[in-house]
């Protein structure tokens, strides 16, 4: 116990209470921590036992309540809640999938880790936007995900002649052409709802620009998404349709990066979990595969990540687990060590990155931009919101729907 | 006499006693659930229920939602196919095994089976099946039918189509056990006299033994029915809606909006939209019951 008693002290871990806490762990149990996640493949399991790691380590006793899948592990939150046994703590997006429990007076705040930590400089705003409520910080953030990367093959590239990394939307055409004419599948794509609306982000974000992408989607401006400038951005994402085989409709997205690592198609527009499956294979970044953040040198770096919430509790015990497992869990070596296992990078910009991989590190070298990072749907749309866009997108993906139609039916899906 | 009297009501007690607990459960578990739901129907909850009601304005944004009309559209053409298929191909079977051939008890089990299966190993098998390039179509193509193609799972105007075929192979064989046990209780007396007046005998099965089905086809009508209106794994399993939005069904949407998009005020009122045709469904079914049993 002597021994985690110093690791952990040398890792900056500990505070006056968890450290009283510690010491006395050896004769009585530490304060337990039940936490409902859905990190539940190879990688992400990896990182979550970093975090319960860290956290047996500084004295505490780890419950892990681990449920495949994202809507299943959130409705079991929500309902625990509603039913009056939290867990200790609970996974979310970062998103506004937990601001109704907010806003219901259901979760204890974060504040003083947030002003320890500094968090209101240290974190990118569209984090800080979905976090801090009416000045309180609710939410952990635990890490950083970027959406719309473009992975692409190299051995598929070579093969098409394709010499040069694309960096404009038109170059990504162009090359997307060459892969066609080569006989590869250009678009290694999964027809889900979810991956056609990253498809979508990604043609926002690069055809229309860090200024229409916010007022499409941040401020739901019905004149922005009636103009000509996103009607352009809907005819280059449907445009990306004519890419993709025939099989698409209903694959998964690792079905499709798998096409990428067998070299049958050329480009998969992709978040950076997709990374683990070319690490499983045993693919090297920057010579076998590469990654490009985003078209064009300010492209706007979507983001998105996991946060823990801590449920309102008045238990004492309860409460002294939640302060423990925040200053595990923003500890830098477990941010470190849990974000390299996930693909991800860590949420704090003052973090040394230098140990991640090479596309990891491009996406710290874009983060320092703070111009250039702005959120994902998910950031500020509503769960109902984002839904109603993602069935509006799937539709006008899959039918020959035209796209004023589009336009106007994504303006009543963002109109309430 | 005064001796006899609490024994005798402790008799007429008893069987309300046995019953109590179900009253409750449907009681409270059923009509609650469902007066609960049409309240919540009517107000602006998202996450967690809420008490601020806003009149029909859930109602106007369900009927004005292209999915939920899509859904609509897809459970009318998916529950008519779904119950006229099984109908014919249970009555058939059911039929078929009427004629005391050999090794009933094998064929009964075999038609039976699928219907052991959850809807969704069902729709996994028949995703699996269907998946062009993979199943069905490489086995026909390998068998020298090289032109044949099966992309109707992938394809907008054909997915809905596939879950019809899916779970009809479910069904049907229940179908045919029910209707089965309904032949089997047919007065011989009524073949002697048949074959004694030389009527042929598809005609007997058509002018007296299915009229004198009736009430079990009716069972069974409201079985396929109510497993139309809650179709949901089968699709998920299968197409999870897809390609697009080409078969979604209410009940996912449902399902959908009470989860995936914390919005249970829409999900609660299109859950009561559903429970009008099943109403309208049990509705007569159960006054005809009434009647019959006035008449007894």
């Amino acid at each position: 116990m002597v021994h985690a008693y110093r690791m952990a002290l040398a890792a900056g871990l500990l505070v006056a209470g968890a450290c009283s806490h510690s010491a006395h762990a050896g004769q009585a149990a530490g304060p337990t921590a039940e936490v409902i996640h859905w990190w539940t493949s190879g990688g992400e399991s990896a990182a979550v036992k970093e975090i319960a790691q860290a956290y047996r380590a500084a004295g505490g006793i780890w419950v892990d309540s681990a449920i495949a899948g994202g809507d299943q592990a959130r409705a079991v939150t929500i309902n625990r809640i509603v039913g009056g046994n939290p867990p200790t703590a609970a996974q979310f997006n970062t998103s506004k999938q937990f601001l109704d429990a907010i806003e219901n007076g259901m979760l204890n705040n974060v504040d003083a880790l947030a002003a320890r930590q500094g968090w209101d400089k240290a974190l990118p705003e569209a984090i800080v936007n979905v976090i801090k409520v009416k000045g309180h910080y609710y939410a952990l953030p635990l890490s950083i995900h970027m959406q719309t990367w473009i992975w692409y093959s190299q051995a598929a590239f070579k093969k098409a002649g394709i010499a040069k990394e694309p960096a404009t939307v038109d170059e990504l055409f162009a090359a997307l052409d060459k892969l066609k004419a080569a006989g590869i599948v250009p678009l290694a794509h999964g027809g889900q709802s979810w991956q056609e609306t990253i498809l979508f982000s990604s043609m926002l974000s690069s055809v229309g620009g860090k200024q229409l992408y916010l007022s499409v989607l941040r401020d739901r401006d019905q004149r922005a998404i009636h103009s000509d400038a996103f009607k352009k951005v809907l005819l280059a994402y449907k445009r990306l349709q004519s890419y993709v085989d025939a099989g698409a409709p209903g694959r998964n997205w690792n079905d499709a990066t798998a096409m990428l690592i067998s070299g049958k198609a050329g480009v998969q527009i992709m978040g950076d979990w997709a990374k683990g499956e070319f690490s499983n294979a045993k693919m090297a970044a920057g010579t076998q595969y590469g990654c490009i953040p985003g078209l064009g040198p300010d492209a706007p770096y979507l983001i998105q990540g996991d946060v823990f919430v801590f449920p309102k509790t008045s238990n004492p015990s309860v409460l002294k687990a939640q302060e423990l497992l925040g200053n595990v869990a923003v500890a830098p070596a477990t941010q470190l060590a849990f974000n390299r296992l996930k693909g991800s990078i860590p949420p704090r910009s003052d973090i040394d990155a230098s140990t991640l991989d090479l596309c990891a590190q491009k996406g710290v070298q874009i983060m320092k931009d703070k111009a250039r990072v702005v959120g994902v749907t998910e950031v500020y749309l509503t769960p109902d919101q984002n839904g109603a866009l993602q069935d509006v997108l799937t539709a006008f993906w899959n039918t020959r729907m035209p796209v004023e139609t589009a336009q106007k039916n994504i303006a009543a899906a963002l109109r309430d | 006499m005064t001796a006899m009297r609490p024994r005798y009501r402790l008799r007429s007690v008893t069987p309300f006693a046995a019953l109590l607990p179900m009253a409750l459960t449907v009681i409270v578990a059923y009509v609650g659930a469902a007066l609960w739901t049409l309240k919540v129907s009517f107000t602006s909850s998202r996450t967690f229920a809420s008490d601020n009601f806003v009149g029909l304005a859930q109602y106007e944004r369900l009927f004005a939602n292209e999915r939920w009309m899509l859904s609509l559209h897809n459970l009318a053409v998916y529950g008519l196919l779904f119950v006229l298929a099984c109908m014919l191909i249970g009555f058939l079977l059911a039929v078929f095994i009427d004629q005391n051939v050999t090794g009933e008890g094998v064929l009964r089990t075999i038609f039976l089976y699928p219907y052991a299966m959850s809807f969704m190993a069902t729709g996994l098998v028949w995703q699996w099946l269907l998946t062009p390039g993979n199943g069905l179509e490489q086995a026909l193509q390998q068998l020298g039918f090289r032109d044949v193609q099966l992309d109707w799972i992938i394809d907008q105007n054909m997915a809905i189509y596939t879950i019809v075929i899916a779970t009809v192979w479910q069904a049907s064989g229940l179908v045919m056990a029910i209707l089965l046990a309904g032949l089997r209780g047919i007065d011989p007396e009524i073949w002697k006299a048949a074959r004694l007046d030389g009527i042929p005998k598809w005609r007997v099965y058509l002018s007296i033994v299915v009229p004198m089905l009736g009430a079990t086809l009716s069972t069974v009508f409201l079985l396929l029915a109510v497993a139309v209106v809650k179709l949901f794994d089968a699709v998920v399993a299968m197409t999870q809606g897809g390609p697009g939005t080409a078969s979604e069904v209410p009940a996912k949407f449902i399902m959908d909006h009470l989860f995936l998009r914390s919005n249970i005020g829409l999900a609660s009122a299109a859950a009561v939209v559903l429970l009008v045709p099943v109403l309208a469904l049990l509705a007569p079914y159960i006054y005809a019951r009434s009647r019959a049993k006035g008449r007894a």
